[in-house]
């Protein structure tokens, strides 16, 4: 217990200091946001340029830590590592893609047409799938997918079978719920006046959608293209399960990770570049406010 | 401006701290550490982290008559925590991280596992079952340095090569039926999802094209490795899908998206098993198969080293060991557990006593510059080459 006079002290000092009150609230969660966070991403740039170097013995390798440019230049000179990345950049952006055309059209649905209680029922189904473990509607896919006898082979007699396009497949009906609810909210805020005054004035429904609801929208369907773009480009379970012989940026990261983890790191600051690039892109959208 | 020199300046100190951090740890994973041995098993802790090879651990959850870990439990009082893995890579990455006390690691992890610092010595006098262990098994290049044991010998067998007997006819008696480019078979065909899978290639290259002098498959200088790489590079048009999870492999034949490829004799067992899957065989073909030699190894950051200890001597136990290598398919190294099988035949059907069958095998081993096959004056591909073969192999 700490006495009466004590607590009064304290909190005399505090209520002089201001700076100090704002340093003890936030300086845990600072410290903590700048080690784990930034210096993780430091470490791992760091990494980065070290190397393994055989021993005379040839037995064993051996870490240097003198900085070079070897990992990057072997990323450079070796093409797989080039179509591995556009490979996955290539999914990330058809997932977007499949997830935009999907959601706009269901979050209208819901956010203007539907009825109220059904919007709510709407709303809460859409998030469902999110309650369901990563595994669980992984492998429910791969029944699916499946070329021998899966459900697409039954139902439609053709299924794409397990490879790229079936992770991809995979991929955009797991994040379709991060698409669809920021887009809902971006509509729901649209107020229906301006629907309306645009039909008043004569336009058609692609005019009011193209010049009115589209520009409004922009920065909501570009945070939820934030989700589905930089999931994608972190997975690679997906491709385990559904993927066939298909390997990820994130494939090929894990499996040297193990043995060359400098190589490893250089390769996952790529994913990192790209993001950056696409949250900077994003926010001259005005989409992270969307966030 | 003030406050962003100050963030500037503790963004400084903290980037300074990060790489003091960095570089001291290396220093002490690279220095050797003089083994030293547990003298004496004491009171069980009350819990031990098994890190297994599927079917290894069996606690009844996949089969209710398969269990020897609840046994285990009830004997010795440690509550057991299981987790398989999949990829010697994956077990070399999660056992480094020092949250598991013992693991089932094979040949290409062991050496691994030494060198990281990861594996304690074993004080083989601890070891209630040593003496009955297969003599071929202890104290070999894979599971000891300069004479110390590091574990003890689990039991070891064969990759073999599995079909659909319904699908594919007549009956595979070679490795060549997943290496042609012009297989019937093209898009059900499957691999294992490993760097070491490499060897598969090489030993069939070792058997069928003389000329390239393949004597050892994990030790290959640059013209082997380039033929074997464009073998396996061909390999990868026909298959359907590599698997690392046995789980996944087993689905697949069942279901039949899958007809041929290498397996383990746990995964035929499992398919056999069911009764919607086609009829499925598995052999050693003609030209022999790599194998795996499997050894408990102890952590040396374990946190309960006497039930580690109590666990290496139960799974090393003539019955749990029978249980085992019926279960997994494989053959025991206890060889007292060659009359408690449930198929007396067991042993001789996996050649357990058999020191020359053993021989015969190729067992996975970490590549290293150094041939492992003695040849001097040239360097041979090491296990990062192998990895970053495999990136370049599935493309």
């Amino acid at each position: 217990m700490i006495g009466t006079g004590l607590r009064r002290r304290i909190s005399r000092v505090l209520w002089r200091r201001p700076r100090l009150r704002l340093g003890l609230l936030l300086g845990g969660p600072l410290v903590w946001l700048l080690v784990a966070y930034i210096g993780s991403l430091i470490a791992l740039l760091v990494t980065s340029l070290y190397h393994y170097q055989d021993d005379p013995t040839g037995l064993v390798q051996h870490l240097s830590t003198s900085p070079s440019a070897t990992n990057y230049r072997r990323l450079l000179d070796q093409h797989v590592y080039r179509d591995v990345a556009f490979r996955t950049i290539g999914a990330a952006l058809t997932v977007t893609v499949i997830d935009l055309l999907v959601a706009l059209p269901v979050a209208f649905y819901i956010a203007k047409l539907a009825a109220p209680w059904l919007r709510r029922v709407l709303v809460v189904a859409v998030t469902m799938p999110l309650w369901a473990g990563y595994l669980v509607k992984g492998y429910a896919w791969r029944a699916i997918l499946d070329p021998a006898g899966g459900v697409l082979h039954q139902v439609f007699g053709h299924s794409p079978g397990f490879g790229l396009s079936g992770t991809t497949l995979t991929l955009a009906y797991l994040w379709l719920p991060y698409m669809i609810i920021p887009i809902y909210a971006g509509l729901e805020r649209l107020p229906n006046s301006l629907l309306e005054a645009s039909t008043d004035l004569g336009a058609k429904a692609a005019t009011t959608f193209a010049r009115i609801v589209l520009p409004q929208l922009l920065p909501s369907i570009v945070a939820g293209s934030i989700f589905t773009f930089a999931l994608t480009l972190g997975d690679f379970y997906m491709n385990q399960i559904v993927g066939g012989t298909t390997q990820f940026l994130g494939n090929v990261v894990y499996r040297e990770f193990s043995a060359n983890l400098p190589f490893a790191a250089a390769y996952a600051t790529l994913p990192i570049v790209i993001m950056v690039a696409y949250l900077l892109g994003a926010r001259s959208t005005g989409a992270l406010e969307e966030l | 401006m003030r406050h962003a020199n100050r963030v500037a300046a503790t963004a400084a100190v903290l980037v300074l701290i990060a790489t003091a951090c960095g570089s001291s740890s290396n220093k002490s994973s690279s220095t050797t550490t003089t083994p030293k041995v547990q003298q004496t098993i004491g009171k069980g802790e009350g819990a031990v982290s098994i890190l297994a090879w599927p079917g290894y651990a069996e606690n009844g959850s996949n089969d209710p008559k398969v269990n020897w870990v609840k046994p285990f439990e009830t004997a010795t009082g440690c509550k057991a925590t299981v987790k398989y893995f999949g990829t010697s890579d994956e077990a070399f990455n999660l056992f480094k991280t020092g949250q598991y006390d013992v693991v089932s690691a094979s040949g290409d992890a062991t050496l691994r596992v030494v060198a990281d610092g990861d594996a304690a010595a074993v004080n083989t006098k601890l070891l209630t079952n040593w003496n009955d262990i297969a003599s071929f098994l202890k104290l070999k290049p894979w599971n000891s340095v300069g004479g110390v044991s590091y574990g003890v010998p689990h039991g070891w067998g064969a990759n073999l090569l599995m079909y659909n007997e319904n699908v594919v006819k007549p009956a595979p008696t070679s490795w060549g039926a997943v290496f042609d480019a012009t297989s019937p078979y093209k898009g059900k065909v499957t691999g294992y999802d490993s760097p070491i899978y490499i060897a598969d290639a090489a030993l069939y290259l070792q058997k069928t094209k003389p000329a390239l002098k393949i004597t050892n498959p994990y030790a290959l200088d640059d013209t082997q490795f380039t033929a074997v790489v464009d073998l396996m590079k061909q390999q990868r048009k026909i298959i359907g899908e590599y698997w690392s999870d046995y789980l996944k492999e087993q689905d697949a034949f069942t279901k039949g998206s899958l007809v041929l490829g290498t397996t383990w004799q746990v995964i035929t067992n499992g398919v056999q098993a069911d009764k919607s899957s086609p009829p499925v065989k598995a052999i050693i073909p003609a030209e022999g198969s790599t194998a795996w030699s499997d050894t408990w190894m102890l952590s040396t950051k374990s946190k309960h080293p006497n039930c580690a200890y109590e666990w290496m001597n139960w799974i090393t136990k003539p019955d749990i060991q029978a249980q085992v290598a019926e279960y997994f398919g494989e053959a025991p190294a206890n060889l007292k557990a060659c009359s408690l099988t449930t198929n007396r035949d067991h042993c001789k059907l996996f050649g357990a006593s058999d020191t020359s069958f053993y021989s015969k095998l190729a067992y996975w081993t970490t590549p290293t510059a150094k041939c492992l096959d003695g040849r001097t004056g040239v360097t041979c591909k090491n296990y990062a080459d192998w990895t970053a073969a495999w990136d370049s192999i599935k493309g």
